[in-house]
Parts: C-alpha cells; structure tokens; sequence
C-alpha cells in the first residue's frame, strides 16, 4: 500500500510548501489555493508514478505554476501537470521550514478561534475543506465560506510573512496553542461515534504539536501541550465503552491506557517541568502524568495532583480548574471540604447551572451519604448538558443513587 | 456548537404590518442569510408553508389517523428556522438579535442548541 505513505508525506509537505510560496509570493489567499490543487495533482499522479526525487520542490514548481496561471488569466486554463520531476525552484532553498510562521499567520487573532482551527487544519494540517466540514459536522460550503473567509481576513490584516518578535511572540504562541487544544478537544466532544471517513481531530492536534515542538523544542508550553494530549490520548480506549458510554477516570481499566503514549508524554512533562517558567499546559500535564502514574483511582497521590491544581489556579484563575481542585480536595479531606470548596463557586456565572458544576457537586454528596441531594442534582445536571454522552452518563448516575432503588 | 434559532410567527402579527414593513422584514432576513453565508456559519435556513396546511398524525390501535390544521391551539406557530454553527451560544444570541422578527412585538425568536445530528451534512 502506497497510499497512506503518499497521503502522509503530502501532508507533512503542505505548510512547507505553502510556506516557501508566501514568503516568495505574499498573496497568501491565491498561494493557498494553488498549493491545494498541486497536492491533488500530486495525490493523482504519485501512487501511479512514483514519488518524485525531490518531492517538495516538485510541489513548490506545480504550486508556482498554478498562481501564475491564475494571475496571468481568468480564464482556468487547463493545462495538465505532466508526471515528469520537475526541477526545485533556484530560490527554494530545501529544509527550510516555515510551517511554524504559517502557523501563526493562520492562527491569527483577528480570527475567530473556528476559523482560526479551520485554517490551521487545511493550510498547516493539509486537510481538504470536504474533510474539515466532514471532522466538525457541518456542510462543505458553510465550511468553504468559513475558510475563504478566513483568507479574506488574512489579507486584509496585511501581516508580513514572519515570525513576530518579543512579547508579541508570547501572546500569538498563545494563541496557536490554544487552537492546537481547541482542535484536539473537538476530536473528543464532536466524536459520539468513530466513523471511519471522518479525520481523527485528536491525531491531527498530536501531529500538528508535534511540529511546533520540533521546531520550539525548549518551550515549556508547547512541551507541555504535547504532552498533555499524549497523556490524554492514552487513555481514549478505555473512555468509553463499546456501546459508546462515557467511563469516568476513577472506573476506567487502566490496563487498557496505552504505555507507549504515557511514557512518552509523562517524559515531556517531566522535561517540561524542569525550564525556568510554569504554564497552564505544563501544569495540566504534570496532574495528567499523576493520574497516569497511578495503578488505581485509590491509590492516586491526590496531595500532588490537589497542589498541582492549587498551583495552576494562581496562574492561570478558572472555575472549571476549581471544580477539579474540589475533587482532589475531596479525595484527600472529605467530600464537605470538597462541597465547602464548590460553595465559593455559587455566585460565579460562568459556571452557575453549568451541568460539570452540579455533577461534581452531586458526585460529593453521594460521597457524603445524601442519594436523594445526588439524584436531584443529577437529574439537573442531565438536562443542562447538550452531549448525549454525558447526558447518558449522568442518568445513569441518577439512577443509581435514586431513592428507593436498592443500591 | 449548533443551534437552531426558531422562529415563532404569528399570523395576525404579519397580516396588521404594513407593506414597507413586510418588504423590510423580508430584506432583513434576505441580508441576515446573506452574512451568514459570508461568514460561514448559515447551515440551512426553511421557512414553512402556513399551519393552516399543517396536517396532525397520530397512530391509534395500529391506525393512522390525520387531523388538518396544527397541533397546538395557539396564535403563534413555528414560521421557520435557522440551523446555524457558531462558536458558542453568545455569538448564537447575537446573531439571533440581528433577525428583524426579533424587534417585532408578538413574534418570537428562539435560541436552542442542538444535541444530536443525522443525515443533512453531506451537503
């Protein structure tokens, strides 16, 4: 099968070749498109000619080809790409590699964070728009409009093809590595089942942080990121059931978490922790390796994984990241220190009648021996939530702490 | 996040608006798609026949039995929807602010996010 090899080199290309391209033509709108329709050219020809010698440039030769024509004339001329190597463009110099100026150009903040993803996965990720639309559930054309907005945006910004400098730099890191983990959670939440034509958005984000790690490997953020997603990754098959029912950590076979992803992600957490600042990824991860460390949700070290919360709530301040520090807290003190904790919560709007709010909270008065408190916050929480996982799961929460019921 | 913005009419609300007003509702509406074309978030937009041609079914004993006419005794009545995905139900609030329906008195629009979906996405 060259198939998959071909499709994989191909898109391990794509932002190299985008790259090379908008640093020597500007106009990325035009470029992106010209590059689009060299990879499909490219995904035709290759499996029945052979990959060329040197593939990137034949690439960047078709691609510059196309955006001449395309400049040249409006009226699509139909020239076809003959099969033969082209030469590597005088200018391209081979191994330089782009994608991470590409990137940010792409994760732009004058996007929003659904364009920003959208962009990222078909320029960055080489992700045909049908495969995006596809990956996020929504119709090609919204998704086309949403993408060719995005360009429209881009241009309109006016950014040169570099890489910003100094505090600048910090921020726009930010914010690709936030769609970075946008993207990776969308492969979670979108997901009800597997379906085998649509892109593993999870994979995706892993090899996209990939990527950024390989070219900012002594960033304690983006080491932190890839390792938060590897960690996470580890344990999707033991997630849910094979009906599709969510099985939360303290109930799921660890023996079903994959070791390969764990060792390799607890690695980077660790390296990650050692630099000199301590982010929100980081610290993620380090609570994530925790849980990965330990054979049973009992014998978890929830003192480490309840300061590792204290922690990220100075630095970075979130209810959600209280919630999570209540359920350590209440491993380690007790459900009412726990449920003294979610109580601060009460007068937050950004979690008030949020269904995590009043599950966590129905989980500790379970815990504190009051079922019928727990079923009715259950219940609550089961009609708050718009994920038919979660729902389904919470139900079944319900259920099992229902009064009269005889468990 | 998808959402669905329902839009509640009622008849007697339109029939009393005059014929500017009926032509600005309706350009509203036409430039409303138009921007969210544009933006790519417009997943479908229907509007629907008048409930006076609705038709009831109900299965009784094994038998299909059809009333004419809505199911709900009511003055307003489900017009139309826009099926929309946006990032997340704010910017759905928003957008539903910009439908003119909603700076009418008597007609409703309403924001609901959808849980489950089959069957139209291979548009």
């Amino acid at each position: 099968m060259t198939g998959p090899t071909v499709e994989d080199l191909l898109r391990e290309l794509t932002p190299q070749v985008l790259g090379a391209l908008v640093r020597r033509q500007g106009h990325f709108e035009g470029c992106e498109d010209a590059v689009q329709e060299a990879v499909l050219a490219a995904a035709v020809q290759w499996p029945d000619s052979g990959v060329p010698e040197n593939p990137r440039g034949w690439l960047v030769t078709v691609a510059s080809r196309r955006l001449i024509d395309q400049i040249r004339s409006d009226h699509a001329r139909r020239e076809r790409e003959s099969a033969t190597a082209f030469e590597a463009a005088a200018d391209d110099v081979p191994g330089t590699d782009d994608t991470l100026v590409l990137l940010f150009l792409c994760c732009h903040p004058t996007l929003t964070p659904a364009s920003q993803t959208a962009l990222t996965l078909r320029a960055v990720g080489g992700l045909t728009t049908a495969e995006i639309a596809r990956a996020f559930l929504v119709p090609e054309a919204t998704m086309a409009a949403r993408i060719s907005r995005a360009k429209q945006q881009i241009r309109a910004a006016g950014r040169s093809f570099s890489l910003p400098a100094g505090a600048e730099r910090e921020e726009r890191l930010g914010v690709v590595l936030h769609v970075l983990y946008l993207i990776f959670n969308e492969g979670y939440t979108a997901s009800s089942g597997r379906e085998l034509d649509r892109v593993d958005l999870a994979q995706e984000a892993i090899r996209l942080a990939r990527m950024v790690h390989a070219q900012l490997p002594e960033d304690g953020e983006v080491t932190g990121l890839l390792a938060l997603m590897l960690l996470t990754h580890a344990r999707r098959e033991a997630r849910t059931t094979a009906a599709g029912d969510l099985v939360p950590l303290d109930e799921q076979d660890r023996a079903r978490w994959d070791r390969t992803l764990i060792d390799e992600g607890t690695g980077l957490a660790k390296a990650s922790l050692a630099g000199p600042a301590l982010g929100p990824y980081q610290l993620q991860a380090a609570i994530a390796a925790t849980h990965a460390d330990a054979v049973s949700a009992a014998a978890t070290n929830w003192r480490q994984v309840h300061a590792l919360y204290l922690i990220l709530e100075r630095i970075a301040p979130n209810p959600m990241v209280t919630l999570n520090r209540a359920v350590a807290l209440a491993e380690t003190e007790g459900p009412q220190a726990g449920l003294a904790l979610l109580s601060t919560l009460d007068g937050d709007e950004r979690v008030a009648g949020h269904y995590r709010l009043l599950s966590v909270r129905a989980h500790l008065l379970e815990q504190a021996g009051d079922p019928a408190g727990a079923y009715a916050l259950y219940r609550r929480a089961a009609k708050s939530t718009a994920s038919l996982a979660e729902q389904r799961y919470l139900e079944s929460r319900a259920r099992r702490v229902r009064p009269g019921s005889n468990r | 996040m998808q959402f669905l913005i329902a839009l509640h009419i009622n008849p007697a609300v339109l029939d009393a608006l005059t014929d500017e007003e009926k032509a600005a509702l309706g350009q509203g509406h036409g430039a409303f798609i138009e921007g969210l074309k544009a933006s790519g978030e417009l997943i479908v937009t229907q509007a629907l026949a008048d409930p006076s041609q609705a038709a009831v079914v109900s299965v009784r004993n094994g038998q299909p039995v059809v009333t004419d006419g809505p199911f709900l005794e009511s003055k307003e009545y489900l017009g139309g929807f826009y099926l929309i995905d946006c990032e997340n139900k704010a910017r759905a609030i928003e957008l539903a602010a910009q439908i003119p329906d909603a700076a009418i008195n008597g007609l409703g629009v309403e924001v609901r996010q959808v849980m489950f979906s089959d069957g139209q996405l291979e548009a």
